[in-house]
C-alpha cells in the first residue's frame, strides 16, 4: 500500500451549490403567516327555523352602501363602536332596555349570569369589504375586551394566557354571538 | 530562536471557503423551516384590509384560500359586470360555472382531507379591501350552502388606535 494521501476534495463549489438552492427556496417560499379573522357561518338553513329574539336582545348594526355604521339606527363614528358593544353586552346596571342575563353554572368558574345579547349585523351589497373587516374587528375587539376582563377577575390573568379549558369557561362566560342578516342592495354596482 | 522568526517573504494565507457551505446550508435550512412554500400562482392582485384582533391559522394545510381581487391580466374570467374576479386553485372562476366551480372546489378540499381534518378545515378569503361586499356575499352564500362554515377572513395585522 502507498503512504500517500488522497487528495482533497474540494470543497469551493460546494458553497455555490447551496447558494443556488438558497436562491431556489427564498424564491419560490412565501414567508407570511395565514392570519385573520375567523369566522362561523350558521349551516344551511331549511327555511323552518326562525329563532325567535326579544328585541332588547339585539344590537343592530348596520354598514350601509355609503361606509356609514349605524347602530340600533343611529350614526356613530367606527371607533365608538366597541364602547357601545360592550356596553350593550355587559349592562351592568341591569338596564330593562339592553339585554337579559341567564345565571348558569360554569365549570371552574361558578354561577356566571351570561349576557343574552346578540350582535345582529347587516351589510349592502355596495358595502367595501375594508369596512366590513372593521366592523367585525371593533366587535371582536368588543368581545375580547370583555373576555379579558372576566378573565382578570376570575383568574388574575388576561384571557390570551390562560390554559385551554379556562379559556373555554370564559368563551362560555362571554359568548361571541354575531348574526348576519341577508344584505340590503341600496348602491350601485362597482 | 530561529523557529518563530517572521518570514518576511510569506503571503496571507488564502481564505478557507470550506466552512462558507456549511453557513449557507444554515440558511437553507432556516428559509426551508419558517416558509411554506407557495403552491398557486396568484392571478389577482389584493392588498388585504387591516385588523388588530387576529389570530394566526394553526396549520397550513388545514386552509384553503379563495382569492378575490383585480385580475392581473386582461384575459382573467371576471364576474360581472367585469372588474373582479376570483381565484380558485390556479384558474379565475367563469361567471356562468360560479356555482359548479365553487361546489366543486369545496368538494375537492374535503376529499382530499382525512375524515379529522375535514372538521378543522377552515376556507380563507384573501380579498382586496377595495372591492365590494357582493362579491364576499356570493363566496359565502355557496360557503354555507355547501357545508363548509368554518372560514377566515385574512388579514394583515395593525395595532389598535
Amino acid at each position: 500500500m502507498s503512504s500517500r494521501k488522497l487528495p482533497a476534495f474540494n470543497t469551493a463549489q460546494m458553497a455555490d451549490i447551496s447558494f443556488l438552492l438558497l436562491t431556489f427556496f427564498m424564491m419560490t417560499s412565501a414567508i407570511n403567516v395565514q392570519q385573520g379573522i375567523p369566522r362561523r357561518l350558521p349551516p344551511p338553513s331549511d327555511g323552518k327555523t326562525i329563532v325567535d329574539i326579544n328585541q332588547r336582545n339585539i344590537f343592530q348594526v348596520i354598514v350601509n352602501f355609503n361606509d356609514d355604521v349605524l347602530a340600533n339606527g343611529e350614526v356613530i363614528p367606527l371607533n365608538q363602536l366597541t364602547p357601545r358593544a360592550k356596553e350593550f353586552l355587559e349592562n351592568p346596571l341591569n338596564n330593562p332596555h339592553l339585554p337579559e342575563k341567564d345565571v348558569r353554572l360554569i365549570e371552574n368558574m361558578g354561577e356566571y349570569p351570561i349576557s343574552k345579547g346578540v350582535l345582529s349585523l347587516q351589510n349592502d351589497q355596495s358595502t367595501s369589504y375594508n369596512m366590513y373587516v372593521q366592523v367585525q374587528n371593533e366587535l371582536q375587539r368588543a368581545v375580547n375586551e370583555l373576555r379579558d376582563k372576566v378573565s382578570l377577575q376570575y383568574f388574575g390573568r388576561k384571557y390570551e394566557l390562560l390554559d385551554t379549558t379556562l379559556q373555554k369557561a370564559v368563551q362560555k362566560a362571554v359568548p361571541m354571538n354575531i348574526s348576519e342578516a341577508p344584505p340590503s342592495n341600496y348602491g350601485k354596482e362597482e | 530562536m530561529a523557529r518563530f522568526k517572521k518570514d518576511q517573504k510569506r503571503e496571507l494565507a488564502p481564505m478557507g471557503t470550506g466552512s462558507m457551505a456549511d453557513i449557507v446550508f444554515m440558511f437553507l435550512f432556516f428559509f426551508m423551516v419558517i416558509s411554506n412554500m407557495r403552491e398557486t400562482n396568484v392571478k389577482v392582485n389584493l392588498a388585504m384590509p387591516a385588523a388588530s384582533e387576529i389570530q394566526k391559522l394553526e396549520k397550513k394545510s388545514l386552509v384553503a384560500t379563495v382569492y378575490i381581487g383585480i385580475p392581473k391580466n386582461e384575459n382573467e374570467n371576471t364576474l360581472p359586470p367585469g372588474k373582479v374576479s376570483v381565484q380558485l386553485n390556479d384558474q379565475t372562476v367563469k361567471q356562468e360555472n360560479f356555482v359548479k366551480d365553487v361546489r366543486d372546489f369545496i368538494a375537492v378540499e374535503k376529499e382530499s382531507r382525512n375524515e379529522e381534518d375535514k372538521q378543522k378545515l377552515t376556507f380563507s378569503i384573501k380579498a382586496d379591501k377595495e372591492i365590494q361586499m357582493r362579491y364576499i356575499n356570493l363566496i359565502k352564500a355557496e360557503l354555507r350552502t355547501n357545508n363548509a362554515l368554518k372560514i377566515n377572513y385574512a388579514t394583515l395585522r395593525k395595532s389598535h388606535d
